[in-house]
């Protein structure tokens, strides 16, 4: 058997293949917090909540009304992002212009109580939520048996950053978004309306973190905390990219997971700090991080 | 002169006015004033938390004190040591708190531990798992109701391994209770002639994805999963090895009734646990089940519920015995007159309190049964086998309790 600093090579590809997984999740998670802070300028605390609200919306669908998996995927973003849509018309509106601190803490304020309420409601334990039928089963890859339901995960996640980042590079509408975080008042001059174009692009990057809820759902523990778990490490993954750059986000994201997946097979009680070991490396060698532009 | 005469005056004065209200506090009944620690927000919250209040209160409600007045005041440690130690001086010193109950998450009870021996306060520890709390950190004034890490490694890891479940790779926690736990069980599983095959140690808190450490379990070969953490790792670690479909048995070591509610029958059938109270074991459960669920409609008694309402009844019988005063005086006091008289209640039946502080209680193994078999809500148990309270826990000598010694 082939082995690499004494592990078998078959397990190494498996954990790569594990790690890939995760780093698709990272993404698109990350995905969402660059978008809101290179265009709104708002470090947003509020993410882990409202991937969580996703996946228990996904719940909710399911239990309340019948409605499955698939359609979730789409009705749930879209319950999320509108939500997301008010929080930004009735809080977050009111602190532009002032320093990036404030934005920080009443997100981090309404994810406290975000996260308080569904506890309330829901318990700490949290619900069931199952693996849609058409996606269960295992898929062979050879050296080792993936669920599909992880391939899914994988497809969709890159599927959606990739369709991001090609509607703020190459549309017009990713153009106008960008002029707008450069010059605002030149945009509006333009007869744009900036503040509902702020508005709406809040929206959406609340609607991909429940989007990342509703594909967590059938792997994860559906509970109030599941989303304070994940913030810090997608903050990690935010600021290694560099802070707003959207094509930093998938890729740190990706190799994050990564190099998270090798640490869980070589010292697996380092996996959770390996994290920020490479943050701080990257932060001395490139203060801006990796993908972003020095102020 | 003036100015020692003007002090003398406000002295007097003083000395005075608290005299009438002296004597009007001895007048009145004394208070028993009793401390739900637990956590109130985190991830043991339904395992503990407000349900423990919940069975406190109805314990209170009917043990119906004559003589004294009881009052339960709540607190939520997030289970953070220094935070959990702050609160029970708090409670001891300024509020008047006599007894605190509950307190999981092993280093928030050991940390609460030494400032009720300080104290000479009671301290009743029932959603701790460390055998460290009757073992080397016990105390005279401390009890441990419920379950620990020993009870739980003997049962389901001795079950296991005479079921056939004879080579083990662990996935554990990496903190104090997961280590405690998985070496518990390593000594169970060994002396009933079963290996131990390897191990993953993965950061505790913040890991959501077990996957890697189900492959590498997997790929050691071994036919059991023996899971040495709690909460939602465990729920996360469950749910992961089902949509791997990994070929091994689980053995969940620490596993509570809400956390089968949170996985759902279909993914939670056929694990074994170990409880020491489940609501559907005979009469006496079910009625108690019964009298507190308007108190918790949506999270049904565990073992932990189950303590906060056994030992609050227990507490109040010995404090009924020995006098108010004498129980506010000394921790110590009353929780020998508990260890003097038997225990009885609805929850746990017939029982004993150990000179270590250990409550002597039967403990069951269970199966979580299938879709088929459960004919009602939370109707997911049923019993493997039952230990009596001689066989559960571990022997006084092993513990090596010191202040037996003295």
């Amino acid at each position: 058997m082939v082995t690499i600093f004494g592990k078998p090579l078959l397990l190494l590809y498996g954990q790569l293949t594990l790690g890939l997984v995760n780093g698709a999740f990272y993404a698109l998670l990350s995905l969402g917090l660059a978008v809101i802070f290179g265009l709104l300028n708002v470090i947003n605390f509020a993410h882990g909540a409202l991937f969580m609200l996703g996946a228990f919306v996904a719940w909710g669908l399911l239990t309340y009304l019948g409605i499955g998996y698939w359609a979730a995927l789409i009705v749930a973003p879209c319950v999320v992002g509108l939500f997301g849509v008010a929080l930004e018309r009735v809080l977050i509106k009111r602190l532009r212009g002032l320093d990036h601190l404030y934005g920080l803490l009443l997100t981090f304020g309404c994810a406290l109580v975000i996260e308080g309420l569904m506890r309330n409601e829901f318990g700490s334990s949290g619900v069931a939520y199952d693996i849609p039928h058409a996606l269960k089963g295992p898929l062979n890859l050879g050296f080792m048996v993936l669920p599909l339901y992880r391939a899914w995960v994988v497809i969709a996640a890159t599927g959606m950053c990739l369709a991001t980042w090609l509607l703020i590079e190459k549309t017009r509408l990713g153009a106008t978004l960008r002029a707008a975080t450069e010059n605002a008042p030149l945009v509006q001059a333009f007869g744009v309306d900036v503040p509902r174009l702020v508005t709406l692009t809040y929206g959406a990057g609340v609607a991909l973190a429940a989007f990342a809820g509703v594909l967590a759902a059938p792997m994860n523990s559906v509970n109030p905390n599941m989303g304070s778990n994940l913030i810090v490490v997608v903050f990690a993954t935010v600021v290694i990219g560099g802070m707003g750059s959207i094509l930093g986000s998938i890729v740190t994201g990706f190799g994050l997971g990564i190099i998270e997946g090798l640490t869980k097979v070589y010292y697996p009680e380092g996996s959770a700090a390996v994290v920020y070991v490479v943050m701080v490396i990257v932060l001395l060698l490139r203060p801006a991080g990796l993908f972003g532009r020095a102020a | 002169m003036t100015k020692l005469s003007r002090r003398l005056l406000l002295g007097t004065a003083a000395a005075a006015a608290a005299l009438p209200l002296g004597r009007a506090r001895t007048q009145a009944k004394s208070t028993i004033r009793i401390g739900v620690l637990n956590d109130q927000s985190g991830p043991y919250r339904d395992t503990s938390g407000v349900s423990s209040v919940a069975c406190t209160k109805q314990a209170v409600a009917e043990f119906a004190a004559q003589g004294f007045d009881v009052d339960v005041v709540a607190a939520d440690h997030q289970n953070k040591p220094d935070i959990g130690a702050g609160i029970a001086r708090q409670w001891y010193d300024r509020d008047g708190v006599d007894m605190i109950i509950d307190v999981p998450t092993s280093s928030v009870a050991l940390a609460v531990g030494a400032v009720a021996k300080e104290k000479d306060k009671a301290y009743l520890n029932v959603g701790a798992a460390t055998a460290d709390l009757t073992g080397k950190q016990c105390a005279p004034n401390i009890v441990h109701w419920s379950y620990d890490t020993y009870m739980l490694a003997k049962s389901t890891g001795g079950a296991t391994v005479r079921s056939g479940g004879d080579s083990w790779y662990f996935v554990t926690a990496d903190y104090a209770f997961g280590h405690q736990l998985q070496e518990q069980t390593t000594r169970f599983v060994t002396a009933a002639g079963g290996k131990i095959l390897g191990s993953s140690t993965y950061p505790f808190p913040g890991t959501t994805d077990f996957s890697s450490f189900l492959l590498q379990a997997q790929a050691s070969g071994a036919k059991v999963l023996g899971l040495c953490n709690a909460g939602a790792d465990t729920v996360n670690s469950i749910k992961q090895a089902h949509e791997f479909g990994v070929p091994m048995r689980v053995a969940a070591m620490l596993m509570f009734i809400s956390d089968v509610h949170a996985l759902g029958l279909d993914i939670a059938q056929g694990l074994t646990l170990t409880e020491s109270f489940y609501w559907d074991l005979n009469d006496r459960t079910r009625a108690f089940t019964e009298r507190v669920k308007p108190r918790t409609p949506n999270n049904w008694p565990n073992m932990i519920h189950a303590g906060c309402y056994a030992g609050t009844l227990h507490y109040l019988k010995a404090v009924q015995q020995i006098g108010a005063a004498n129980a506010k005086a000394s921790g110590a006091a009353v929780v020998n007159a508990m260890k003097a008289m038997p225990t009885d209640d609805d929850a746990f039946g017939h029982g004993r309190i150990r000179e270590d502080g250990r409550g002597m209680l039967p403990s069951y193994l269970f199966q979580v049964k299938t879709p088929a078999e459960s004919k009602g809500p939370w109707d997911f148990y049923k019993q493997l086998s039952s230990y009596g309270p001689d066989e559960a826990w571990r022997p006084l000598a092993e513990g090596n309790c010191a202040f037996l010694k003295l």
